[in-house]
């Protein structure tokens, strides 16, 4: 033989899977929620999000040039960290900010740490946590008063800034629950979306659809999301406060607020969950957990971001934990 | 009456290229080579000297050991050498080298050997051990061994003809041609084993196959033809049995552990041959396929014949192959020496063209966990593959690495392009020199 032939260890064929097709199907999954988020406030919702994708593409190449890393761009990993963190902010965000997250969520929290694959804390959520702290980012433009959102430079965000729903369920703050029934309506505001919260957050339907996509594509598998949206629907449902009916809190819980957005699109981050059926499901339910007790207990309205990121650090644990049973031990015998 | 096992994957099954093609007999060619190690165990000795005379059928080589089985001469004609040559293995071993005369004159050690119901069981065990006969599949394990260790101890037995590789379609063809061969075979088995069951397992891609077998059987027999699930890796010992009998093999035990012995397809025909018509195991059928062949076909090839021979016997390239390899894609050995002759163990031939031959790239792992999902050992192939390459060996035995059997899919289906199974080779060869070191 003239040519050379490849000898290389089996299999000698690979299926048609790529990292860039997967970071391609969860960018597609997040436009569902983007769309309805421009058709409720405003262009600025598109242009900040373009922002912070830019910003973390921009970041992700510049560290790895500096550091003499090929460039990992190709996998698009990096613009998927910038949707979802432009997700968590709300629209009065100034520019500044998405772009100090973007630098947090890519150079610290993933690259410091090795960079795909290797962070153990989901950037877009460890950046949204770093910028808790700025107030700027506690207040939320009520939707369909884009005439008052200008696209580019800041505003005075207090004059249009509306109480999240889930704050009005926060016993800490003034309890108001007689008007939530005429100021959201379930199916209108809290389940389309035309409620204040942050960009990402406020459809359920197309935060469904996009997670729908996700595991009809095999990006994801159904058993975090379940798990956690199931354990905060049982808890809410169950334990109720502010003396409404368990139905009407459970779904204030479920349709407001950053559960969907975290459940689907946060908690099943590949690099920040376990790989094993078990521990996936103990992985949701931990984040479920997490979510009530933060919502129920603390001072802050939300609670999913936190209770993700403290699950992110026992990840490991619930893969030790969560490995299938062994081969040949433990079968049931059934004969056919 | 089905089980299903856990994890697995569908590729592309590219069986289409070969499946409606009858097998075709390749000419020997005008010499043969004949490593001593056709088979899993001890190599086997020349009892032959060059520039002897041997005829077709006649014993060349054979072991003391236990596990070995002999070789016989796929030709008639002379011996030109006893010389070490490229295997396909990769290295080189000691082969004899014969000059084929064309005339193809049967030794007097061949002839029928007498009904099944005539013989004793002992007589027939005798007469596979003779005639060479090992696991047709690809691992080539001495059949007698196989037969000797679990005569006695199982109650099913399995013809395996998964046939889960993608383009491999050898074992369909056979069944089509020659269902007979393989019944007769499954009788043999049955005369030794004793079994309460007798089943033969194929997967559900392969139904007109069932239908061949079903139309030779007679109107009262035990013998069950049983549509498996199509998904690789069906064919593994391990998972068919689970598939056929709900029973899992325990780790580091054997199918007898589980009552069960498997045998391929191929393996019983050679079994009904060496049996009625007394021909020891000189050829086998090969699928010859892959993007880089100008004809794929399925070949009845003589042992011996080097592979370049057998390419070029289709009509050789379409164009310059980039990998070529023995046996499946999922499993198979890369080829880098075609003069490297044809083994017991190859049931095919393939070649890819430049573009169907993945390339190196970025090894990079993202978590996704599609490894887990599809490993049908039910072990964690991204942990073992972590604390593989930081040689972190006590978490490997934690792992359980040594239940991986090597399928692949976990490599396959992963969108980083890990070599996963390569590390999961790499580990247990480290734990072996480990063991070694402290043994």
């Amino acid at each position: 033989m003239d040519n050379q032939l490849t000898v290389s260890s089996s299999p000698h064929i690979r299926a048609d899977e790529s990292t860039r097709a997967i970071m391609l199907d969860m960018l597609i999954a997040l436009v569902f929620p983007l769309a309805v988020a421009v058709y409720f406030f405003g262009w600025r919702s598109l242009s900040l999000t373009a922002f912070t994708v830019t910003c973390c593409v921009v970041f992700e190449y510049l560290y790895r040039k500096l550091l003499k890393k090929p460039n990992s761009l190709g996998d698009l990993s990096a613009p998927v960290t910038g949707m979802l963190l432009s997700f968590t902010l709300p629209v009065s965000a100034p520019y500044w900010m998405a772009a100090v997250g973007a630098f947090f969520a890519i150079v610290v929290v993933k690259q410091l740490y090795g960079g795909l694959g290797k962070n153990f804390l989901n950037p877009a959520l460890a950046a949204r946590a770093f910028l808790a702290g700025f107030a700027a980012l506690s207040v939320h433009v009520a939707p369909l008063s884009d005439p008052r959102v200008p696209i580019l430079g800041s505003f005075d965000a207090d004059a249009i800034a509306q109480a999240t729903p889930l704050s009005y369920l926060k016993p800490v703050e003034q309890l108001r629950l007689d008007r939530l029934p005429e100021e959201f309506s379930w199916w209108e505001n809290l389940f389309l979306g035309q409620i204040p919260g942050a960009i990402g957050e406020v459809s359920a339907a197309m935060l469904l659809l996009g997670g729908l996509y996700l595991v009809i594509r095999r990006v994801i598998t159904p058993r975090i999301p379940l798990a956690f949206i199931g354990t905060v629907a049982l808890l809410t449902f169950l334990f109720p406060r502010g003396g409404i009916g368990g139905y009407e809190y459970m779904l204030y819980n479920l349709l407001s607020g950053g559960l969907l957005l975290g459940a689907v699109f946060m908690a099943t981050d590949y690099s920040t969950s376990p790989v094993t059926p078990r521990g996936q499901w103990a992985f949701g339910i931990g984040c479920g957990l997490l979510t009530v007790f933060f919502r129920y207990f603390s001072a802050m309205p939300e609670g999913v971001c936190f209770a993700i990121l403290l699950m992110n650090t026992v990840v490991w644990l619930l893969d030790k934990i969560g490995a299938p049973r062994r081969f040949g031990r433990g079968w049931t015998r059934r004969e056919g | 009456m089905f089980h299903r096992f856990r994890g697995g994957i569908h590729p592309p099954d590219m069986k289409d290229a070969t499946r409606h093609k009858p097998v075709e007999a390749l000419p020997p060619p005008a010499r043969v080579i004949l490593p001593m190690l056709m088979h899993a165990g001890a190599p086997c000795e020349p009892v032959v000297r060059p520039d002897q005379e041997v005829f077709m059928g006649q014993l060349i080589a054979d072991s003391k050991e236990l596990v070995s089985a002999p070789i016989h001469s796929p030709v008639s004609g002379r011996v030109l050498a006893i010389d070490p040559y490229p295997h396909p293995n990769g290295s080189r071993v000691l082969s004899v080298i014969i000059e084929n005369d064309g005339r193809d004159t049967p030794h007097e050690s061949v002839h029928p050997k007498g009904s099944v119901e005539s013989l004793t069981s002992d007589q027939l065990l005798r007469i596979v051990r003779d005639a060479g006969i090992v696991g047709m599949g690809g691992a080539a394990y001495p059949t007698h061994v196989k037969i000797a260790a679990a005569r006695g101890k199982c109650d099913t037995v399995i013809i395996n003809a998964a046939e889960c590789e993608p383009y491999i379609t050898a074992d369909h063809r056979l069944m089509l041609e020659a269902p007979e061969e393989v019944l007769g075979g499954l009788r043999v088995l049955m005369k030794l084993l004793e079994p309460k069951r007798a089943v033969i397992a194929v997967e559900s891609n392969k139904r007109d196959a069932l239908d061949a077998l079903r139309r030779t059987l007679p109107g009262k027999t035990k013998i069950e033809l049983t549509a498996l699930r199509t998904r690789y890796p069906q064919g593994s010992e391990k998972h068919i049995i689970k598939s056929v009998t709900g029973r899992e093999v325990p780790p580091g035990k054997q199918p007898t552990d589980v009552k069960c012995a498997v045998f391929n397809t191929d393996t019983a025909a050679a079994l009904h041959r060496a049996v009625t018509t007394g021909q020891p195991l000189i050829r086998r059928i090969v699928t010859v396929s892959g993007s880089a062949v100008a004809n794929a076909k399925n070949l009845d090839v003589r042992f011996g014949t080097p592979l370049i021979d057998v390419f070029n016997a289709t009509g050789g390239f379409r164009e310059p192959p980039a990998k070529v390899m023995t046996g499946g894609p999922m499993m198979g050995a890369a080829q880098h020496d075609l003069s490297a002759p044809l083994v017991k163990g190859c049931n095919a031939l393939l070649a890819f063209a430049e573009a169907d031959v993945p390339l190196p790239g970025n090894e990079i792992c993202i978590r996704c966990g599609r490894c887990v999902r599809v490993c049908p050992a039910h072990l964690l192939p991204i942990y073992l593959y972590m604390n593989e390459r930081k040689n972190r060996l006590r978490e490997l035995e934690r792992l359980h690495l040594e239940d991986c059997v090597e399928c692949g899919s976990c490599s396959y289906i992963c969108p980083g392009r890990l070599h996963l199974v390569h590390s999961m080779r790499t580990g247990k060869q480290k734990l072996q020199d480990a063991k070694r070191e402290a043994g």
